[in-house]
């Protein structure tokens, strides 16, 4: 599997590291909440499309958001996590 | 039938035609008392022990496939007790006693073999942790004896214990510990379900959990609509779909866990060896083949495959612990989804909804719990309060903070 970063190319799988759906990038403003709980722990996991956040660590350390199937592993889009689709953001996870 | 040395020599003698199928097939009913979604080997289990422990029998296992087609024939079937925060100990201290008994308790052959797993260590510290985890086994009663380097050389001559990156400073010697048949475990289970008039009831997919006034009142499946007064979760793997079904987010995220088995070879390897700085652990089956994984592949599938840098990575592992092994031929590999939980423990608990209860989260470890995951949910769907050895397992740990986070890795779910 490799994955396209936007600012590198093609690149090994390797080099990034995974953080979960992309929404992880929402933080909730302030203390301890449930909205926290939601962030750090519950997940709707999907079987089939999903948007997930990489880290490139081992290339730009860009963060890239990654349109994925969870069934069929095949990519569809990737993009830096700054120019995501409006839909995916503040979405539940 | 009950099943002996006998009856094997007489079968033997007489062409083997008197065998009988081992379950009954019966068409789903209208109605049942409790109805389990999922029958793999901790459904199956639970179902065994709500008829055998607390008497219950009007019970459905209703499953999507066939009897035992998920995460229970997709492991590397190893069984131990070596945990050390209090809440998973206890537990699988227990799964380990019942594992014991198991195979007199349902008449049946799991081939549950108690070779000793041998963790390797390659550090000063580490040597400290894995002292402390050994400390921790034996308070709970179990077993755990600390080997040199020596002492694991008498045991396992084979390794290379001076590699550069990790040489071996010793290893933590569990003589219970070893390995199962695991289709035998969910067969095993399977029949003695049956045996006390449990319906086991294959391809037939649960599509809603109805719930009226915040109780649970049955399911919708692909075989018509049941009613039912309880209904019990065990769906690993799937947990969320499932779950969905009531309303329900799970601390959960699936991810894929290979394994990879080598054609049949002499007997080698004795023990099960594990190699967690090089993320790597292998046993030997009693057909011959080495059984060996590694980690995660670290991101979310349900793919029941895995990719090529993991497979690359764990035979890099592999090759530098026991270089003998590297003329042996990949016949296959696989992956199983693995539901991974924020602390990398399981839930056994009810839901907000009535009636409804839910058992998930296994991450790597569900086929050693197998026995005490049956036996604990079984207790909770049948008395409606948590198992003495299962308490913990709450389901809104993650929420309160009450988290049983084994490795210390925090709330990262594929870092468990």
């Amino acid at each position: 599997m490799r994955l396209n970063c936007p600012l590198c190319g093609d690149r090994d799988l390797r080099e990034f590291t995974y953080y979960g759906a992309s929404v992880y990038a929402d933080r909730p403003e302030g203390g301890w909440s449930e909205a926290w709980d939601d962030l750090l722990h519950l997940r709707d996991n999907p079987a089939g499309e999903t948007n997930d956040l990489w880290y490139h660590e081992l290339g730009c350390s860009a963060w890239i958001e990654v349109s994925r199937n969870t069934v069929t592993h095949a990519i569809s889009d990737t993009r830096l996590l700054a120019e995501r689709k409006p839909a995916a953001k503040g979405a539940k996870a | 039938m009950r099943y002996s040395g006998l009856s094997v020599l007489k079968e033997g003698l007489f062409g083997n035609k008197g065998w009988k199928p081992v379950w009954r097939e019966p068409e789903p009913k209208a109605e049942y008392d409790i109805i389990i979604i999922g029958g793999g080997g901790h459904g199956l289990a639970t179902a065994y022990y709500l008829a055998k422990n607390h008497g219950l029998t009007n019970i459905a296992v209703l499953e999507k496939g066939y009897l035992g087609s998920g995460n229970v024939g997709r492991n590397t079937t190893i069984v131990r007790a070596n945990y050390f925060l209090p809440g998973n100990s206890e537990f699988y201290s227990h799964s380990l006693k019942l594992w014991e008994g198991l195979e007199r308790d349902l008449n049946y052959n799991v081939m549950h073999s108690q070779r000793g797993i041998i963790n390797l260590f390659h550090s000063d510290g580490q040597r400290d942790a894995f002292a402390r985890r050994g400390n921790a086994m034996v308070n709970q009663g179990d077993d755990a004896e600390l080997l040199d380097r020596e002492g694991v050389r008498r045991l396992v001559p084979y390794l290379d214990f001076e590699q550069t990156r990790f040489p071996i400073y010793g290893g933590l010697y569990h003589r219970r510990g070893g390995t199962a048949r695991h289709d035998a475990v969910a067969w095993g289970f399977a029949r003695g379900a049956d045996q006390r008039g449990v319906d086991l009831i294959q391809n037939c997919e649960v599509t809603g959990i109805d719930i009226v006034d915040g109780r649970v009142t049955g399911v919708q499946t692909t075989r018509g609509a049941i009613r039912a007064k309880k209904v019990g979760i065990i769906a690993a793997g799937r947990s969320g779909q499932v779950a969905a079904m009531a309303g329900m987010r799970l601390p959960i995220e699936s991810h894929i866990l290979q394994a990879y088995v080598t054609e049949g070879l002499k007997p080698v390897i004795d023990h099960v060896v594990t190699y967690g700085m090089g993320h790597f652990y292998i046993s030997q089956s009693d057909k011959g083949g080495l059984v060996f994984g590694g980690d995660l592949d670290f991101y979310a599938s349900y793919a029941a495959r895995g990719n090529l840098p993991m497979l690359e990575h764990v035979m890099e592992a592999g090759m530098t612990l026991m270089p003998m092994i590297g003329k042996a031929k990949i016949l296959r590999t696989w992956g199983g989804i693995v539901d991974m939980t924020p602390d990398g423990s399981p839930i056994i608990d009810k839901t907000d909804v009535g009636g409804l209860y839910i058992d998930c989260g296994w991450n790597y470890g569900g086929f050693k719990a197998t026995p005490a995951s049956g036996w604990c949910m079984a207790h909770l769907i049948a008395t409606g309060e948590p198992h003495e050895v299962a308490r913990r397992f709450r389901l809104d740990r993650f929420r309160t903070g009450h988290l049983l986070d084994e490795e210390g890795t925090g709330s990262q779910h594929n870092l468990h």
